[in-house]
């Protein structure tokens, strides 16, 4: 009992206080911070402001310093100027470790999720803030106990954390970061690996925090989110700060464009892009009953310079359909045609000797080799093409690095750069151009635009259409479903594991695809 | 959200975890092992005495066991361990014979701190290196064994027997128990004997069980070894809990050379030779991934009951030679590798697919 700081869990402020008030509180002030890392001033002079009680939406594209503030924030870096001001606290807030910030009141859950799986929840919930050697864990299961009810945290305190599903373990996170006395919530990027009833569920316990009195600092990529959920919201760009808005005053447009710092012109410019119909073309891959152990059979087919798409909810089978025709799973059964050919394709290297190219969803995982350089992670896919027996010439790779580095409009120091430095968006573009390289037939991206920002998921919209006008093919997945629309001629809708429904022309509208999901019947095994 | 609270109100006993289960399996097919040896070789194993041997003989082996699972849990690994137990023995062996008072007591007790400080000394320098100085744990400690093993042969060359009396008596000293025991023929009722070292391993094993369970220090040591990141995110003092197990694992080890020296009180250069190759293929028959963050010590004892029973089996068995039971003990490993992959996997799937139902 007497080994844990708090008697009971700390979730809640005096209530009692007005709601104006709690409205003007600030409990964090960040004034004129600024961040170097070599070759870039990552932070310049940023102004951050958060009040009790609010949701406060932290914006900008990739790069433009949002995990640098948050990092900053949260003790993990130091910075080089500037002050940070906490509520309660005389003076700077002492915050040099996230030890440090954890005891300032404040609180982080980051995207990947930082818990260790092979622990328990109430393990999860309370290591690391317990005083003295021995540690009652009968009494820590009590009191997660008590926190995962009042959160109405689907979870038991004595389950191991491999076992909750990924929307949980963040809810589990969250439940142990505002236990800690916590003023200041830091979500970062909590929603990215959510399908949409689960995002529901976090917001549920975000405004849940919030007439608590927690202030929540909340950053995101997807817009909507923010409007559905936040109070305030600031603006950066390329480490400076833009400005900071109530939400009701920035219509969603105007975010983008300052977020982007351009006019919008661009956007409605894809808008309109004109859609590939390519009926008469020759079929590329075409797959009959094709399974694998993630995947029962489906059929597939695509045509030369045809963008189609697989959609459905997160977890519908999207991923191991494409897998399936990649060969990244056992496969199970089936009939496969590449231009025609019967082929056989069982592991991803064949799919490659066929023309294939896949861009994985998790790219963390399966993409980026993140201590090899930008050049190095490039030139890999070509390589193993080649075999490792006919070495590429330095000269050659450098001259390959360099076209798509500017191509794909890479922002990277030089090409030396490990790749791990750079930011997501660039990141997912430089797995790109891996593929790219190697002149692939039929180019499969999962989830391209997951976790990048709305500058560069047009770009890469913009890529997918130019491809497919230069007659490759390409399977597109996105979880956003405007994105899908705008770049697929065609889309297969799943549930469930199953293809419920394939939609063309007039068919392709946000409506349709919900109906789809929603009602369609079951019409491919 | 609805969809989700039934799981909530229906309380059950959690599943098994990881650890627990390979725990489990190990000690199964020990008593499967033994219990057909006692049937099917009979003799021998029926004595109870030989049952107790295998405490007796590897008590050494059981501490080291239990260092190498403490440090590979946390993700590292420690294979100076054998080293360390040459060196210690040898050390304790010289003290003994050229420079230890007549007084017993005194004598035995400045021995068990001389060979707890280079085991200390030890755990400390490596423990830094690993921890502080972030060299990877492999090399750290192969240089501590080359050093250890360096030492040894520096102290004598020449095999060195303990014949100091306090020492001997020590050594001569067994717990007799009564009720476990056999009639000889002459119609004596001969009692089963536990050494002291085995009792010492014993106890390390309930300790370092305990450690491990109960402590802030034990449940930062797997989450280190199951996630790094997420344990410094979490607030733990990643590297000096990492410290901590190499602090532990160099102790043990010179405790597991006292031990050695208590069973068999003679040294030479290549005393131990390859046990800490032993102690890591007991850790992992007990379900200790060598990935970190899961792992059991009750299980490394199970481990070490497995290798011990192989050796004792084919030793009594027409196939006495040491190749044969080197080549059992690695079917033995390399059996037991693929089960737990084999049973994990099938795990994760279930998990995955109750998660995603959740």
């Amino acid at each position: 009992m007497e080994n844990i700081r708090d008697e009971a869990p700390r979730l809640f402020y005096d209530t009692t206080e007005g709601a104006a008030r709690m409205q003007n509180d600030v409990v964090l002030t960040m004034r004129g911070i600024s961040k170097l890392f070599p070759g870039t001033r990552a932070l310049d002079n940023v102004d951050f402001t958060l009040r009790r009680g609010e949701i406060h939406a932290l914006m900008g594209e990739n790069g433009a310093g949002k995990s640098t503030l948050i990092k900053v924030l949260t003790g993990v870096y130091g910075k080089d100027a500037g002050s940070i001001h906490i509520e309660g606290i005389e003076g700077e807030a002492p915050i040099h470790s996230p030890q440090d910030a954890q005891n300032a009141g404040i609180s982080t859950v980051y995207q990947e999720i930082t818990l260790c799986p092979n622990l328990t929840v109430a393990e999860n919930m309370f290591i690391g803030r317990t005083d003295g050697a021995i540690v009652n864990w009968k009494d820590c299961e009590k009191k997660a106990t008590a926190i995962l009810e009042s959160l109405n945290i689907p979870a038991r305190a004595k389950q191991e954390l491999s076992s909750c599903s990924l929307a949980v373990q963040q809810m589990v996170a969250i439940g142990r970061a505002v236990d800690m006395n916590c003023k200041v919530l830091v979500l970062d990027e909590p929603t990215s690996s959510l399908d949409e009833q689960e995002v529901s569920m976090l917001f549920k316990l975000m405004r849940d925090l919030k007439s608590r009195g927690v202030g929540i600092v909340f950053v995101t990529h997807f817009l909507e989110q923010v409007y559905e959920v936040s109070d305030r919201i600031t603006v950066l760009r390329n480490g400076k700060l833009v400005g900071e808005y109530p939400v009701a005053e920035l219509p969603q447009l105007e975010l983008v464009a300052k977020m982007m710092g351009k006019d919008l012109n661009d956007l409605e410019g894809l808008e309109k892009a004109d859609r590939h119909t390519s009926a008469a073309t020759e079929t590329v891959y075409e797959a009959e009953g094709l399974s694998s152990t993630a995947r029962r059979p489906f059929d597939f087919r695509i045509r030369r310079g045809e963008v189609n798409g697989f959609t459905g909810l997160l977890g519908s089978g999207r991923s191991e359909s494409v897998r399936a025709i990649f060969g990244a799973d056992r496969i199970t059964g089936g009939k496969v045609r590449v231009r025609g050919k019967a082929v056989k394709i069982t592991n991803p290297h064949e799919a490659m000797k066929h023309g294939i190219g896949y861009l994985p969803e998790d790219r963390k995982r399966d993409g980026i080799i993140a201590d090899l350089s930008v050049r190095d992670n490039i030139i890999l896919a070509l390589q193993v093409m080649r075999g490792f027996f006919r070495p590429m010439k330095r000269s050659e790779m450098e001259a390959f690095a360099d076209e798509y580095i500017k191509e794909l409009n890479i922002k990277t120091a030089s090409q030396n750069t490990p790749v791990g430095s750079l930011s997501g968006g660039n990141q997912q573009k430089v797995i790109l151009a891996r593929w790219l390289l190697t002149h692939p037939d039929y180019l499969i991206l999962d989830e391209p635009t997951r976790g990048i920002d709305v500058g560069t998921k047009l770009e890469i919209q913009r890529l997918v259409l130019k491809l497919a006008e230069e007659n490759m093919s390409v399977t597109f997945i996105s979880s956003e479903i405007e994105e899908m629309l705008r770049t697929c001629s065609r889309l297969i809708v799943m549930r469930d594991g199953n293809t419920v429904g394939e939609l063309t022309g007039d068919e392709l509208t946000q409506a349709h695809v919900m109906e789809t999901i929603a009602g369609g019947g079951v019409q491919h095994g | 959200m609805t969809t989700v609270q039934p799981a909530l109100n229906h309380r059950r006993r959690e599943p098994l975890s990881d650890a627990t289960l390979l725990m489990l399996i190990a000690i199964g097919i020990f008593l499967v092992m033994y219990a057909s040896a006692v049937i099917l070789m009979g003799g021998a194993f029926q004595k109870p005495q030989q049952f107790l041997d295998l405490f007796n003989e590897n008590a050494a082996l059981i501490i080291i066991a239990c260092a190498l699972t403490v440090v590979m849990i946390g993700g590292g690994i420690n294979i100076s361990v054998g080293g360390i137990i040459g060196l210690t023995c040898m050390a304790c062996t010289k003290f003994l014979e050229y420079s230890a008072p007549q007084n017993s007591v005194v004598a035995v007790l400045l021995t068990v701190l001389l060979a707890l400080a280079i085991g200390l000394a030890f755990g400390l320098f490596e423990g830094f290196m690993v921890s502080y100085l972030e060299i990877q744990p492999f090399i750290v400690t192969l240089a501590g064994m080359f050093l250890a093993r360096g030492l040894t042969t520096i102290l004598s060359v020449n095999p060195v027997k303990v014949t100091h009396e306090g020492f001997q008596a020590l050594v001569k000293t067994k717990l007799q128990i009564p009720w476990l025991g056999y009639v000889a023929k002459n119609g004596n009722l001969i009692s089963a004997k536990l050494e002291i070292g085995a009792i010492v391993a014993l106890l390390v094993v309930a300790a370092v069980w305990l450690m491990l369970r109960y402590t802030k220090l034990g449940r930062g040591i797997y989450a280190v070894g199951g996630n790094r990141q997420s344990a410094l995110m979490l607030g733990i003092n990643v590297k000096r809990t990492s410290f901590w197990s190499y602090v532990i694992s160099g102790v043990l080890a010179g405790l597991a050379g006292l031990v050695f020296l208590m069973h068999k009180p003679a040294a030479n250069a290549s005393i131990a030779m390859r046990s800490e190759m032993d102690a890591i293929a007991a850790s992992i028959i007990g379900g200790t991934l060598l990935t970190g963050g899961v792992g059991n010590v009750i299980g490394t004892l199970f481990g070490v009951m497995i290798l011990a029973a192989i050796q004792k089996i084919i030793g009594l068995s027409p196939l006495n030679e040491s190749w044969w039971q080197d080549m059992a003990s690695g079917a033995m490993l390399g059996i037991f590798i693929m089960l737990q992959s084999v049973i994990l996997s099938r795990r994760g799937k279930r998990g995955k697919a109750e998660a995603s139902k959740g």
